[in-house]
């Protein structure tokens, strides 16, 4: 009972989590300049100073100062946010977006970090794992130490007082 | 001194062949012990004193363009386009690194002066260093031919030779452009060093995990020289770019850090192979990988294949750089397939949750943070060459997906310390996870009490977020460390009778390399600290009259006057703005607007107000066309400080790891006999 207890608090906590890292990629800013804000740091400055239209402030600079106009003018005329960017994408091409898109080629961009870091990580679990397991001696021995509290007890001594613990 | 240095190269292209050609018959000869009519020891020799007189070559050279700077000799082109009459002394030396010829003249020079201090120290293990100083000789041949065929900094001016310059790049006409770029190649360059050693042990197979100390050694001071270049460019960025920002994810700040990501990822996983034998052919790799990695960023600079703010002009020598890049991975693999078996683990893995995994883990998070920047460096390229559209990979993508694996990798910084070798036990997780994790939720309830909530107004802020797992874990992982320190000096300070400070300082002293790398640890926590600080920057932008004020909470600027002035290499204009907090006047504040003579770009030069809660920082953004009036923006930037000063911390630490740690023989000398105190029986006997 209080195994299924426990169980169902990891998949309470599990589900949370899940449901916050949804969030964070789904919300947005709604109010106009909030959303000025936000779509001036989805776009990218063109003068080729590399820096995102939100913060590009260099001296002199020919194109932030008219695109952010734009944006602002096209934020006022109550276009969508899918609207304002499709319209920069038209004039100044698909550079012009400071991340690439979620569709087509593009979405490779962010699938896949998180699939090799999947891919790694799960083939560093199981490689470390068919090592462990795959001792028969060693694991005879741990169970036999684990089997015996106060051996625990004095390992985690031995361990404390000799620096293998990393202590000193 | 144009024609000096032009034979200089040439004479130091010749010895590196002979250093390469003589060395390798020599080291064939040893290997399989073939008679010759030299024998092999002074045939390699002769290599070895070759390549100490192709540093005197080399830096001849060197010496021989700054000369030329410091001349005004723009017979020269090099000198013609990267400097002028009236740039400062100091800036003079810049002038080597300004652009594409002479960064590669400055990196053959750290290469030969490397290069000259493993020749001479080679008594250290003269076999090991003798394969070593060759396979180095092999990578300054490479570099000393494109300087004498393909990017020669000597070329002459054809035609009238010009009376003036046509200056140093303003960007580049600030103080820690004298030292960021020397910082930023001696930590670039440094890598070939354990690449040679590593190869070079590999090849011979060397017995024993000696070379692994050797190298380590190197790796350590390489690897601070690129943490210095890389903060010390950051450095640089925040105060004349004039963005507010420190890091742009341009390509080439991303090449910097990727070897540097791969160093330290080597740098950790080679503590198992000292300690436990394990893990041999992943720490070859790395050290394979970090070499490449450094060679691929000088191919991204130079070869025009991204956009970047920092890139050289596009050149040939891109290929010469693949086509390096090819022999070298070739070279690589075929000497990995040849003597793998001489890399087989002396142990395995025995837990998923013990400090091997630890490390293992911590690789496998930086090489997947290595990764994602790679990725998103070559993604454009891709994208182009896969459909035909190039893309922007900025910093949105960046974070997004390199967040959350550095907030990952923090994650493990605390926790790998916690875990004992080989196996550990619910119990010990127990006992040594409480604090950290009691500090973690109390910074989190904290920090939301004070105003980090990620759920604002019904929004979710994805930076208050970061921001405050960020906190979260900076706590649990310092609290972390500090136990260590706190468990390790009570010990000592228990059997030696010590007060707590100098038990400390003892504990350190004994196990320098752990205890620095804690060190080291804390001062990327506050690095991190003061890297969440950026989500709560803010700014205001305004045209000020004269007396006009801005407000930024808590802060109010008043525009009191302006000035100018002028000298022989630029006319500078100030903006004088008075601060205000609660009414009263703070101090003021002079941001400043250049714009140089010869190449008649202007620049802006920031004016920042730094304490331990934010840096305040003030850009003269120039003046409005219609009105005549200043535009000023303002930003508040919390915690900035806090990187500076973690990167100070780390460079403390690695000095202490690289002290020798007290054996026990010195530490008889240092430390009075053991006070007798009653000790816990470790058995109780008869119970």
């Amino acid at each position: 009972m209080r195994a299924l207890n426990r169980t169902n608090l990891w998949l309470k906590a599990g589900q949370a989590l899940a449901l916050a890292v949804a969030v964070c990629f789904t919300l947005g800013a709604t109010d106009a300049s909030s959303r000025n804000t936000d779509l001036s740091h989805r776009m990218m400055c063109t003068c080729s100073c590399a820096q995102v239209l939100g913060e590009c402030n260099h001296v002199s600079c020919p194109s932030s100062g008219p695109m952010r106009d734009e944006l602002s003018a096209a934020i006022a005329g109550g276009a969508t946010d899918k609207q304002i960017l499709d319209s920069f994408v038209a004039k100044y091409g698909a550079t012009v977006l400071a991340a690439p898109t979620t569709e087509g080629f593009n979405l490779v961009a962010w699938i896949a970090p998180f699939a090799v870091f999947a891919a790694a990580l799960l083939g560093t679990i199981l490689l470390v794992r068919h090592w462990a397991l795959g001792n028969p001696q060693l694991n005879a021995q741990r169970a036999a130490l684990n089997a015996n509290p106060e051996m625990n007890s004095l390992r985690d001594q031995v361990r404390r007082e000799t620096g293998e613990d990393g202590s000193f | 001194m144009a024609t000096l240095g032009s034979f200089a190269l040439l004479i130091a292209l010749a010895l590196a062949a002979y250093n390469l050609l003589a060395g390798t018959v020599a080291l064939r000869l040893l290997a399989t012990g073939q008679s010759a009519r030299i024998s092999p020891e002074r045939l390699a020799d002769t290599a070895r004193r070759a390549g100490i007189a192709g540093f005197v070559a080399i830096s001849a050279a060197a010496f021989a363009l700054i000369w030329s700077v410091f001349a005004n000799d723009f017979s020269i082109t090099y000198i013609l386009e990267h400097s002028n009459r009236a740039l400062p002394r100091p800036y003079k030396f810049s002038a080597l690194w300004s652009g594409q010829e002479g960064s590669l003249l400055l990196w053959a020079w750290l290469l030969g002066t490397y290069g000259f201090v493993l020749r001479l120290t080679h008594k250290t293990d003269v076999k090991l260093y003798a394969y070593a100083g060759t396979i180095l000789a092999a990578i300054q041949v490479f570099f000393l031919a494109i300087l004498n065929f393909a990017a020669p900094p000597f070329a002459l001016m054809k035609g009238a030779i010009p009376d003036d310059g046509n200056g140093l790049n303003p960007l580049l006409q600030y103080p820690e452009m004298v030292i960021h770029p020397p910082m930023l190649y001696l930590g670039y360059v440094g890598f070939s060093v354990p690449f040679c050693f590593a190869l070079g042990a590999l090849m011979m197979r060397y017995p024993g995990e000696k070379w692994i100390k050797t190298t380590r050694v190197w790796t350590m001071v390489t690897w601070l020289f690129l943490t210095c270049g890389i903060f010390l460019g950051m450095h640089w960025a925040y105060a004349v770019l004039g963005w507010g920002g420190y890091w742009g994810w341009d390509p080439v700040e991303n090449a910097s850090f990727m070897p540097w990501l791969t160093g330290t990822a080597f740098l950790h996983s080679v503590m198992m192979q000292e300690k436990k034998g394990m893990m041999k052919s992943w720490n070859v790799w790395l050290i394979f990988s970090t070499f490449l990695l450094t060679m691929l960023g000088t191919l991204l600079t130079r070869a025009g294949l991204v956009s970047s703010v920092h890139a050289f002009a596009q050149s040939s020598i891109g290929t010469w750089f693949v086509v390096f890049m090819g022999v070298v991975l070739a070279v690589c693999i075929f000497t990995y397939v040849l003597q793998r078996s001489h890399l087989k683990g002396e142990h395995r893995l025995e837990s998923l949750v013990s400090r091997e995994s630890s490390f293992l883990f911590n690789n496998l998070v930086l090489l997947t943070a290595c990764f994602v920047i790679l990725w998103g460096t070559l993604f454009p390229v891709l994208s182009e060459y896969v459909v035909g559209n190039k893309v922007t990979v900025g910093a949105p993508w960046y974070n997004r997906v390199a967040v959350p694996v550095g907030l990952f990798l923090l994650f493990l910084t605390g926790v790998g310390p916690l875990l004992p070798w080989r196996a550990t036990s619910i119990r010990s997780i127990k006992r040594n996870f409480v604090l950290p994790i009691i500090a973690l939720w109390a910074t989190v309830i904290v920090a939301i009490a004070v105003g980090v909530n990620p759920w604002k107004d019904g929004q979710f802020d994805s930076g208050n977020f970061y921001a405050l797992v960020a906190f979260a874990m900076c706590a649990g992982v310092t609290v972390a460390i500090l136990s260590e320190f706190v468990r390790g000096a009570a010990v000592i300070s228990r059997q030696t009778g010590k007060n707590f400070f100098a038990a400390t300082w003892l504990l350190t002293r004994r196990n320098t390399r752990r205890y620095g790398g804690y060190i080291i640890h804390i001062g990327v926590v506050i690095i991190v600290i003061g890297l969440a600080g950026a989500a709560f920057n803010r700014n205001q932008e305004s045209e000020l009259a004269l007396h006009d004020k801005m407000a930024l909470p808590p802060y109010t600027f008043e525009q009191v006057g302006a000035t100018q002035d002028s000298n022989a290499n630029y006319d500078s204009e100030w903006a004088l703005i008075d601060v205000y907090k609660n009414g009263q006047k703070q101090f003021q504040m002079m941001p400043e607007k250049r714009v140089y003579h010869a190449s008649q770009q202007p620049q802006t030069m920031v004016a920042i107000h730094s304490n331990v809660f934010w840096d305040l920082y003030v850009v003269y953004e120039g003046t409005n066309p219609s009105t005549g009036q200043p535009i000023i923006k303002a930003f508040l930037n919390p915690l900035v400080s806090w990187i500076w000063a973690g990167v100070a911390l780390i460079v403390f630490g690695t000095f202490i790891a690289l002290v020798p740690s007290l054996t026990p023989q010195t530490a008889s000398l240092r430390v009075p006999a053991v006070r007798t105190v009653p000790a816990e029986p470790l058995f109780k006997g008869g119970d």
